[in-house]
């Protein structure tokens, strides 16, 4: 009886077509089981890192107590931490700005303004490499001064995407309430401030967390910008790499990622939230 | 959409700081970059400015001129394994019931966001003499060794004396498995994209008209994902072009891209001149390839206009 219920295949149900469901059971596993047997390995009490020789938090303690490793990641942290304020700034400014005003020369403005998101990462690194050396910039300051140069780097690759997230966020609002305001009226940082602001914030929200997951990810224009004496994170583990794989870097490198993706999650779920609010209205 | 000549203040309070930002420190290094590369190299740190072109010359040099060949054949193969891998995954998001379908995405966003090191590093791990895959084929081969040895065979060490493991890692191959494996979420988004904006009713009426599933894929489905196929490629073919980490690591020494060849020029060569002028035309090559996307992209419009 079970099979008479089950439905036949129609001719437009690929996702039920056993060569599609298998392929695509493949490519999850082919972007998966690296990921899985990474984060798997950081807890086996082995060093050689192949056979399962039981569980055990040694070498996230190990990581915890290496100094220059959480040196490293304290780095990326505060990076992380100021490049986002100064990026969600920047980028909620020119989205609001295109979203808002006809000027002359727009869509150049526009297509520079893209830029950082799509030159590739190594004409980016070298840039701010042959900048920094060339105008001077200050080394060896008191931290948090002695990281300026990366998050400057980082800023510039990052605003313009939160103003990519932020702009499609504008895209919902109502500009009646604009109007209501100004007729009620409200200044101009007025109606910003207690009209626009809050409808954004859910966009801004997700355009700050993505600028700190780039900022925490980044690794090819930190690894170019980077003077000898501050490193960051993914440099630091890029080092280690280079050296051998040990458990280490695989339980640091976990720790990444558990950051980052719970960062994305809330992050995507916020957008979303705030694309079924815009539509629901 | 107001004209900025409506409220001017406001205007020039929200447009300063990012222009200015962007202009100190984005455009200004990169204009650095652009007059490096017309300069010669004339101590460790020295570089005189002459206008000269020599640097551009030597980038056709036949030694570089591989290395970008090199290159456009990774990308390529690249480009072409994603799109084939990509097709099916995103034909099946596509009709997918839509309470998997949220689910499927993500799992193809997911990875996309892990740290680009993270991931080039847990394939050193699957693929290197002591790893995963080889482990697995040593069990596989012990097998088979134990089943001949069992019916009789095992005297005659059919499949060799010892178990010889696979050098998968620090060679070509090893390059192309890392840039697939990296870049294989950046061709499913926008295919699955303009999948899932083509209307179905299409394929119902070829498959009624009585055209094979074959058929219908080819003349239907290809075509009308075309402003996707498009897109995808080229956003996946950009980055793998300009690819760093995954040849470094993950390479040898005949598997070096441009962007390696670059970066030794800033780091160990420090030949700044060189470096400036091969990342340009790196550069040159991305904004070709955005130009054709655009104007590709406006064709198949017009197209789906008329």
């Amino acid at each position: 009886m079970a099979i008479l219920r089950r439905t036949p295949i129609g001719p437009l149900d690929y996702g039920r077509r056993l060569w599609i469901r298998a392929s695509l059971l493949a490519t999850f596993v082919f972007l998966y089981a690296p990921i899985v047997t990474l984060i798997a390995f950081s807890f086996n009490d082995s060093r050689r890192n192949i056979v399962w020789r039981g569980f055990t938090w040694k070498y996230y303690e190990k990581a915890w107590n290496n100094d220059s490793l959480f040196e490293a990641f304290t780095n990326s942290l505060s990076i992380a931490f100021f490049s986002t304020i100064i990026s969600t700034v920047l980028g909620t400014m020119v989205a609001v700005m295109l979203w808002r005003f006809r000027f002359p020369f727009k869509g150049a403005y526009e297509g520079v303004m893209a830029l950082p998101i799509v030159i590739p990462e190594i004409c980016m690194g070298i840039a701010m490499l042959v900048f920094f050396a060339r105008v001077g910039w200050p080394t060896g300051l008191p931290w948090p001064f002695n990281l300026s140069a990366i998050t400057i780097a980082h800023i510039s690759f990052s605003f313009p995407f939160v103003a990519v997230v932020v702009r499609a966020r504008l895209v919902n609002f109502n500009r009646e309430l604009e109007e209501a305001g100004k007729d009620l009226g409200a200044s101009e940082w007025e109606i910003f401030r207690d009209i626009l602001l809050p409808f954004l914030q859910p966009g801004i929200v997700a355009g700050a967390l993505l600028a700190f997951t780039l900022s925490l990810d980044d690794f090819v224009i930190t690894f170019f910008t980077a003077g000898p004496e501050t490193i960051t994170f993914p440099v630091k583990v890029y080092s280690m790499v280079r050296f051998s794989v040990t458990p280490e870097v695989n339980a640091a490198s976990t720790v990444l990622i558990v950051v980052t993706v719970v960062l994305t999650s809330v992050a995507l779920w916020l957008q979303n939230r705030g694309q079924k609010e815009a539509g629901g209205m | 959409m107001d004209s900025w000549r409506r409220s001017p203040l406001v205007f020039w309070i929200f447009s300063i700081p990012p222009s200015v930002w962007l202009i100190v420190f984005f455009l200004a290094p990169l204009a650095l970059v652009w007059v490096i590369s017309f300069g010669e190299k004339r101590g460790i740190v020295d570089i005189a400015i002459t206008g000269t072109l020599e640097n551009y010359w030597r980038a056709l040099d036949p030694l570089y001129l591989q290395i970008f060949a090199k290159s456009f054949w990774f990308a390529g193969i690249t480009t072409t394994i994603c799109l084939l891998a990509a097709f099916p995954i995103a034909l099946a998001i596509t009709f997918a019931s839509p309470r998997w379908k949220p689910i499927l995405l993500l799992i193809v966003i997911l990875p996309f966001w892990t740290n680009l090191l993270i991931r080039t590093y847990a394939l050193i791990a699957v693929l290197r003499t002591r790893g995963y895959v080889n482990f697995g084929l040593e069990w596989v081969w012990d097998g088979a060794n134990g089943f001949l040895a069992a019916i009789g065979l095992g005297d005659m060490q059919l499949l060799g004396a010892q178990f010889q493991p696979l050098q998968m890692l620090y060679n070509n191959f090893a390059v192309v498995f890392g840039l697939v494996y990296v870049y294989l979420p950046f061709m499913v988004l926008p295919l699955y994209a303009s999948l899932d904006r083509m209307d179905k009713s299409y394929l119902e009426a070829s498959l009624d008209l009585g055209a094979s599933q074959l058929r219908t894929f080819l003349s239907i489905v290809v075509p009308l994902a075309m402003p996707g196929i498009i897109s995808g490629v080229i956003i996946t073919f950009i980055p793998t072009l300009g690819a760093f980490l995954t040849p470094d690591l993950l390479g040898g020494t005949d598997s070096q891209m441009i962007a390696n060849v670059i970066e030794r020029q800033f780091k160990s060569a420090n030949d700044w001149p060189f470096g400036a002028a091969l990342s340009f035309l790196l550069m040159y090559i991305t904004f070709f390839a955005l130009a054709v996307r655009s104007l590709m992209s406006k064709g198949t419009s017009a197209m789906e206009a008329g």
